[in-house]
C-alpha cells in the first residue's frame, strides 16, 4: 500500500539538518575569535567559538531526530513507502538537470541521525579535550562544516550533490588530520589522507558521468525524466535494476569506478594505507571520521545506489561480488595488523578498516540490512572507543598514545574509561547482547544462508580476531604493570625502543609536545577526566549496549528492518506501483524467509522456480529458497520476491523499486560458533598477554628476538604488508623513472631516427636501421635492464628534454595513432 | 534547375574559398617572416569566415571578422612589434627538428580523412538551396542563455581570468 | 554541397596546424597554428550543426569557441611578452628548463 498520508513537516525540510551547521561554519569562520571565554562563577564558558558549534549540532540532532521519528511514524504498516524527494534545480546544461535537493528513506533518516548524533557528542567531548589549543575556533569551524558535508552527503538527492558533499568532507578531513600542521608527520599524514582518498575520488567522478549520463538516456527512453533526471540517486536505482541487457557493461564499469571510490573512502584492502596516518590528527577527529562520517561514507555510497554496485559488480557470471570480496580480504588483513601495533589509536583504526570490511561483506553477500545496521551500531561503541583512548590519553598517560610504554594498570585509576572501554570493547568483539553482536552476527549468519561459506569462515574468523586483538589492547592499557607516563614518569623523549621503524610511530604521538593545554593538571599523575569527556563515555557506552536491541534476530525485534530497509517491489515505468493492498506481513515473506506472525505459510517461497542468478540458488530446502520471479508482478496479491537479486529482469514495461534483501531464520545454533570463536579469542589472547607482558614470569617475551618465523611475521605486519613501500618505492619510483627512461630512449632513437631518416638516402635509412633497431633495440634491452639494475641516476636524468616542441610532437603522434587503434579495432 | 545552379554557385565559392585556405595557412607554417604569416593569417581567417556563411552561419561569420580578424591579429601584430622579433626575413623561424613535423601531420590527416570518408562517404548536406535551414540570432542567443548557460558562465569566469592573468603577466614589475 | 567537403577541409586546416605547432621555433608562430586549429574545430561544429538540420547548438559552441581562442591568444601573447622581457629571445627550444 503506498502511504498516501503527509510524511510530516520534519521529513519534507530535511534540508534544514546540514544547512545549520553550514551557517554555523560561517558564523564561526566570522566571530569566533571575538568571542572571548567568559567566566560565571565556577564554570567558565569556553568561548572561541565552539559553542556555536555544539548549538548548531544540538539543532541538527532535533531536526534529525524529528524527521526520524515521523519516518517511523510515516512507514508504520505501510508496505512501500517512497523517499520523501525534494528537488530544486541547481543549474542545467544541455538539457540535463542537475538539483540540489533530499532524498529521505530510511536509509538516510537513520544516518542523519547517527552524524548529528555523534558530532554533538564528539563536540561537546572536543570543549574540554581541546581547550587552550592554540586553533580551537579553526577547529571547531572544520568539525562543524565537516558534519555539515557528510549530512549534506547523505540526503543528497543526485549524484552531483553527493559528490559535493563527499569533496567537503574531504577537504575538512585534511584539515582536521593535519590540525598539528607544524609537525612534519602531521602534515605528512594530512597529505597522504588527501591523496589517498582523492585517487579514489578520480573513479566518484568518472563513475558519476558513466552512470548518470546512461542512466539519463535510458529514462528518456522510457519517459521518465519528468521524475528523474539521470544523476539522481532513484533514477540510476531504477536504471541499474531495469535489467537493461544494453547497458550491461556500461553498469560494470560504472560501478567498479564508483566502487574505487568507495576503497579509497572507507579505507578498503588496496587503499586502506592512509585510516592509520590519519590517527595524528586529534583524538575527537579521529572517533568522529571513523565512527559515523568520513569512513562511513564509502559504505554508504554503496548502500545507497546497491542497485548499480550489486548488478554491476558480479565477477563474471558468478554469485560472488567483488564488494565482498574485497570486504573480505580488508576483514583479515587490516585484523592482523591490529595485532602490532603499539599505538592504541592504531589499534582501534585498523580495527575500524577491518569492521568496515564486515560491512562492505555483508553488502556484497546481499545482507543490505544487516550492513548498514552494523554502520548503526558500529558508529556509537567506536567513537566511545577512541574518546576513551583520548581520555586516557587526556589525564592518564600524559598525551602519550603508546600502549607499551606509557600506559597499564590504568583501571584503578580511571574506572569509568575502564568501564565504558570494556563495553565498547566487548560490543565490538560481538560479545552476545552487546550491539555489535546483533549485526555482525547476522551478517555472518547471511554470509553462510546465501552459501557464500568462504565468506562465512571469514567472518568467523574475524570474530575470532576482532576478541585477540581488543584483548591484547585492554591488556595493555588498563591492566599490568603502570608504565611510563602512567606511572607517573614523563619522559618527553616519545622515540619507542621497540620500534624497527620508528618513524611509523611519529605520526600519531607527534602531537603530544604541542598539546598546549596547560589548564588542567597533567603532570599530577593518572587520575579521571572531567565530566565533559566523561559524559558523552557513558552515553555511548550505554548505547553500544542497548543500541543493538532494535533489530534483534534473538529476540524476534526486526525494527530496523522495518523502517529502514527498502521494499523492494516491482513498480510500472510510469512510476505507479503496480500493487496495491498486499498487507506487510505477506511483503515480508516475499524478499524474506520470516514472517512476523502468519508462520510457515508465508514462509514459503511464493514461486518456486529459482532464478538462475539468485544467490540462493540450490539450497536445500524449499524453506530457505528465496522466490524465483516468474516475470509476472502479481502472483495473488502477493509481492513476489526476487525483484532486484541479481541477475533478474522485471517484466517490460516495469522495474524494480530496490533490490531484495534474503533474510534468514535466527537460530540459536547458528550464533554458536562465532560466540565460541569470542571467547576462544579472548581466553588465548589473555593468556598471551599476560605471559608476553605480565609482571612476574615472561616465558614468551622476546619471541620475536629468538624465534625466526616470529620475527618474520611480525616484521612484515609491522611494516604493513610492505604496502606502503609498494607505493612510494616501487610504484612512484618504479614505474615513473623507467616510463620516463624508456621515453628517453625511444625520443633518442626513435623520434631522432625519423628525422634523421626522413632527410638522408635510403643506404643511410638501411644504417639507421641497423645501427637503431638491431643495435639499439636489442641492446638497448640489454643494457637497459643492466643499467637498470645498478641503478644509476646519470641516464636519467636528461630524459626530458623540456622542449615543448617535442613534447606536442609526441603528444599529437600519440593522440593519432591511439585514435588510428581505435577506429581500427573498432571498424 | 535554379535550385541546382544555387548549389553548383555554392559548391564553386566553396572551393575557391576552401583553396585560398589551404594556400594560405600553409603559407602561414611555412613562411619566413612572420609579419608576413599574421597576414596570411587573415587570408585562413577571413576564408573561413566565408566558409561559415556558405554553412548559413551569418551569427558565427560576423563574430569572426569582428574578434579574429579585428582582434585577435592585430594582437599578433603588436606581439611580434613588443618582442622586436626581425620584421624582415628570419632564417630561425624554425626549430631544428621541424621534419618531425610531417610525419605527425600525417599520421594525423591520413587518419582523419580515413575516418571522415569511411562514416561519411557522400553524405550531401541538403539537397535543395531552398532547404537549407536557417538559423536565426535569436535561436543562438535562446540556445546560449537556456540549455547552456552554464558553459557561459564558465567562459565568463574564464575570460576574466584571462583578462586578469594577461594584465599581471605583462605588467612591468 | 557534400558534408564531407567541409570536414575534410577541416582535416586539412588541422594537420597543418599541427605541423605548425611542431615546426616552428617562434612562440607566435606557434599561437598562430593553434589559431589554424581552432578554425579548423569551428568548421567542424557549424557543418554538424546544418547536417542536422540548423541545431544551434553547433553556432552556440563555435561562438564559444572563439571567445576561448580570443582569451588564449590573450594570455599567450602576454606569457610570450614575459618570456622575451626575461630573456630577449621567443625562442621555445631555448625555453627548456623544465626539463628533468
Amino acid at each position: 500500500m503506498i502511504a498516501t498520508a503527509a510524511p510530516g513537516w520534519f521529513l519534507e525540510h530535511a534540508y534544514v539538518i546540514p544547512l545549520i551547521p553550514a551557517v554555523a561554519f560561517a558564523l564561526i569562520i566570522a566571530f569566533g575569535k571575538r568571542i572571548p571565554d567568559t567566566r560565571i562563577g565556577r564554570y567558565t564558558i569556553p568561548g572561541g567559538g565552539s559553542l556555536i558549534g555544539v548549538a548548531s549540532m544540538l539543532g541538527s540532532l532535533f531536526f534529525a531526530a524529528g524527521a526520524a521519528l515521523q519516518w517511523i511514524q510515516y512507514t508504520d504498516g505501510e508496505n512501500y513507502v517512497a523517499a520523501v524527494r525534494k528537488s530544486w534545480v541547481w543549474w542545467q546544461s544541455g538539457g540535463i538537470e542537475i538539483g540540489l535537493g533530499q532524498q529521505i528513506d530510511g536509509l538516510s533518516v537513520m544516518v542523519l541521525l547517527l552524524v548529528a548524533f555523534i558530532s554533538t557528542l564528539v563536540q561537546i567531548y572536543s570543549l574540554e579535550y581541546l581547550k587552550g589549543d592554540r586553533r580551537y575556533t579553526h577547529f571547531f569551524a572544520s568539525l562543524t562544516l565537516f558534519s555539515a558535508g557528510m549530512l549534506v552527503m547523505v540526503l543528497a538527492e543526485n549524484m552531483v550533490q553527493l559528490i559535493l558533499g563527499w569533496e567537503i568532507m574531504g577537504l575538512c578531513s585534511f584539515m582536521l588530520i593535519g590540525h598539528w600542521w607544524e609537525e612534519k608527520a602531521n602534515s605528512r599524514a594530512s597529505l597522504k589522507a588527501f591523496f589517498t582518498v582523492r585517487t579514489g575520488d578520480i573513479g566518484l567522478l568518472v563513475g558519476t558521468a558513466i552512470v548518470g549520463l546512461s542512466a539519463q538516456k535510458w529514462i528518456t527512453a522510457n519517459g521518465l525524466q519528468d521524475q528523474y533526471s539521470g544523476f539522481s540517486i532513484e533514477g540510476i536505482s531504477r536504471w541499474a535494476l531495469a535489467g537493461d541487457s544494453q547497458y550491461k557493461s556500461v553498469l560494470t564499469w560504472g560501478a567498479v569506478a564508483l566502487f574505487i571510490a568507495c576503497i579509497g573512502k572507507s579505507g578498503q584492502f588496496p587503499l586502506h594505507t592512509w585510516l592509520p596516518d590519519a590517527m595524528a590528527g586529534p583524538t575527537p577527529v579521529s572517533s568522529l571520521l571513523h565512527s559515523s562520517t568520513m569512513v562511513v561514507a564509502g559504505v554508504f555510497l554503496v548502500a545507497r545506489l546497491y542497485p548499480v554496485f550489486f548488478e554491476g559488480l558480479r565477477i563474471l557470471d558468478t554469485n560472488v561480488n567483488l564488494i565482498a570480496v574485497i570486504g573480505g580480504i580488508t576483514i583479515i588483513v587490516a585484523a592482523l595488523l591490529a595485532f602490532v601495533q603499539t599505538d592504541i589509536k592504531k589499534v582501534l583504526a585498523y580495527s575500524t578498516v577491518s569492521q568496515l570490511g564486515y560491512m562492505m561483506m555483508g553488502l556484497g553477500v546481499g545482507a543490505w540490512t544487516p550492513a548498514v545496521f552494523h554502520i548503526w551500531t558500529h558508529a556509537f561503541f567506536k567513537c566511545c572507543l577512541f574518546l576513551c583512548a583520548g581520555s586516557v590519553a587526556h589525564s592518564g598517560s600524559h598525551h602519550s598514545f603508546d600502549m607499551k610504554k606509557d600506559m597499564g594498570g590504568l583501571w584503578r585509576k580511571m574506572p569509568v574509561t575502564f568501564v565504558t572501554w570494556t563495553i565498547s570493547s566487548m560490543a565490538l568483539a560481538g560479545v552476545p547482547f552487546f550491539a555489535g553482536w546483533y549485526s555482525k552476527d547476522e551478517i555472518i549468519d547471511i554470509a553462510g544462508g546465501n552459501q557464500y561459506w568462504v565468506f562465512f569462515a571469514i567472518g568467523l574468523a574475524g570474530a575470532f580476531l576482532t576478541t585477540a586483538y581488543m584483548t591484547r589492547a585492554t591488556y595493555l592499557t588498563f591492566f599490568g604493570k603502570a608504565r611510563g607516563a602512567a606511572a607517573g614518569i614523563h619522559d618527553e623523549n616519545h622515540s619507542d625502543a621497540h620500534a624497527p621503524a620508528p618513524s611509523a610511530h611519529g605520526a600519531a604521538d607527534a602531537h603530544d609536545a604541542h598539546d598546549a593545554h596547560d589548564a588542567h593538571d597533567s603532570h599530577a599523575g593518572p587520575h579521571e577526566s572531567p565530566w565533559l569527556i566523561k559524559g558523552p563515555l557513558v552515553i555511548l557506552a550505554t548505547l553500544a549496549i542497548i543500541a543493538g536491541l532494535i533489530n534483534a534476530p534473538a529476540f524476534k525485534i526486526f525494527k530496523f528492518e522495518e523502517w529502514v530497509e527498502p521494499k523492494a517491489m516491482p513498480v510500472s515505468l510510469t512510476g505507479e506501483t503496480i500493487h496495491e493492498g498486499s498487507a506487510r506481513n505477506i511483503s515480508v515473506g516475499a524478499f524474506g524467509l520470516r514472517t512476523s506472525s502468519e508462520g510457515e505459510s508465508e514462509r514459503k517461497p511464493v514461486a518456486a522456480e529459482g532464478d538462475g542468478h539468485s544467490p540462493t540458488e540450490g539450497e536445500s530446502g524449499a524453506e530457505e529458497h528465496s522466490a524465483g520471479y516468474p516475470g509476472s508482478a502479481i502472483e495473488e496479491g502477493h509481492l513476489t520476491g526476487d525483484c532486484g537479486t541479481p541477475g533478474f529482469v522485471p517484466a517490460a514495461g516495469t522495474t524494480c523499486y530496490a533490490p531484495g534483501v534474503i533474510h534468514h531464520e535466527f537460530e540459536w545454533v547458528k550464533a554458536l560458533p562465532a560466540f565460541l570463536l569470542v571467547v576462544l579469542g579472548f581466553i588465548i589472547s589473555s593468556a598471551v598477554c599476560v605471559t608476553l607482558y605480565g609482571k612476574k614470569r615472561r616465558p614468551l617475551a622476546g619471541l620475536t628476538e629468538r624465534n625466526i618465523i616470529a620475527r618474520g611475521l611480525y616484521k612484515f605486519l609491522w611494516n604493513r604488508y610492505y604496502l606502503d613501500a609498494l607505493y612510494e618505492g616501487v610504484i612512484v619510483r618504479g614505474i615513473a623513472h623507467p616510463l620516463a627512461r624508456a621515453m628517453y630512449w625511444l625520443n633518442q632513437n626513435v623520434f631522432d631516427g625519423i628525422v634523421n631518416g626522413a632527410g638522408r638516402s635510403g643506404r643511410k635509412v638501411g644504417e639507421i636501421t641497423y645501427k637503431y633497431v638491431d643495435q639499439g633495440l636489442v641492446d638497448g634491452v640489454v643494457n637497459g635492464s643492466g643499467a637498470a639494475a645498478r641503478g644509476t641516476g646519470t641516464a636519467l636524468r636528461p630524459t626530458q628534454s623540456g622542449k615543448v616542441s617535442q613534447y606536442g610532437a609526441l603528444l599529437f603522434a600519440a593522440a593519432a595513432l591511439a585514435a588510428l587503434i581505435l577506429v581500427l579495432v573498432n571498424s | 534547375m535554379l535550385a541546382a545552379s544555387g548549389l553548383v554557385a555554392q559548391n564553386i565559392a566553396f572551393g575557391i574559398v576552401a583553396l585560398i585556405m589551404i594556400v594560405g595557412a600553409l603559407r602561414v607554417v611555412t613562411t619566413k617572416n612572420v609579419v608576413h604569416a599574421a597576414l596570411w593569417l587573415v587570408l585562413v581567417l577571413a576564408g573561413a569566415a566565408a566558409q561559415y556563411l556558405i554553412l548559413s552561419a551569418e551569427f558565427v561569420a560576423i563574430t569572426q571578422v569582428l574578434v579574429y580578424i579585428g582582434a585577435v591579429t592585430v594582437l599578433f601584430l603588436f606581439g611580434t612589434m613588443l618582442t622586436r622579433a626581425q620584421l624582415g626575413r628570419a632564417t630561425d623561424l624554425n626549430n631544428k627538428n621541424w621534419a618531425l613535423g610531417i610525419p605527425v601531420a600525417l599520421l594525423l590527416l591520413g587518419t582523419l580523412v580515413y575516418v571522415l570518408i569511411d562514416s561519411f562517404h557522400a553524405e550531401k548536406l541538403v539537397d535543395d538551396p531552398k532547404d537549407v535551414p536557417n538559423v536565426t540570432t535569436q535561436q543562438i542567443s535562446d540556445s546560449i542563455f537556456r540549455p547552456y548557460l552554464v558553459p557561459f558562465w564558465a567562459l565568463s569566469f574564464v575570460l576574466l581570468a584571462a583578462l586578469i592573468g594577461a594584465i599581471v603577466l605583462a605588467r612591468k614589475d | 554541397m557534400l558534408l564531407n567537403q567541409f570536414l575534410l577541409l577541416g582535416a586539412i586546416l588541422f594537420a597543418i596546424g599541427v605541423y605548425g605547432v611542431v615546426a616552428r621555433r617562434n612562440a607566435v608562430l606557434v599561437l598562430m597554428s593553434i589559431e589554424l586549429i581552432l578554425n579548423s574545430v569551428n568548421i567542424n561544429l557549424l557543418a554538424f550543426a546544418l547536417r542536422n538540420g540548423g541545431d544551434p547548438t553547433g553556432h552556440t559552441f563555435a561562438l564559444y569557441v572563439i571567445a576561448v581562442a580570443a582569451a588564449e591568444v590573450g594570455v599567450g601573447l602576454a606569457l610570450v611578452l614575459l618570456v622575451y622581457r626575461n630573456r630577449r629571445s621567443i625562442a621555445l627550444d631555448e625555453l627548456s628548463e623544465m626539463k628533468g
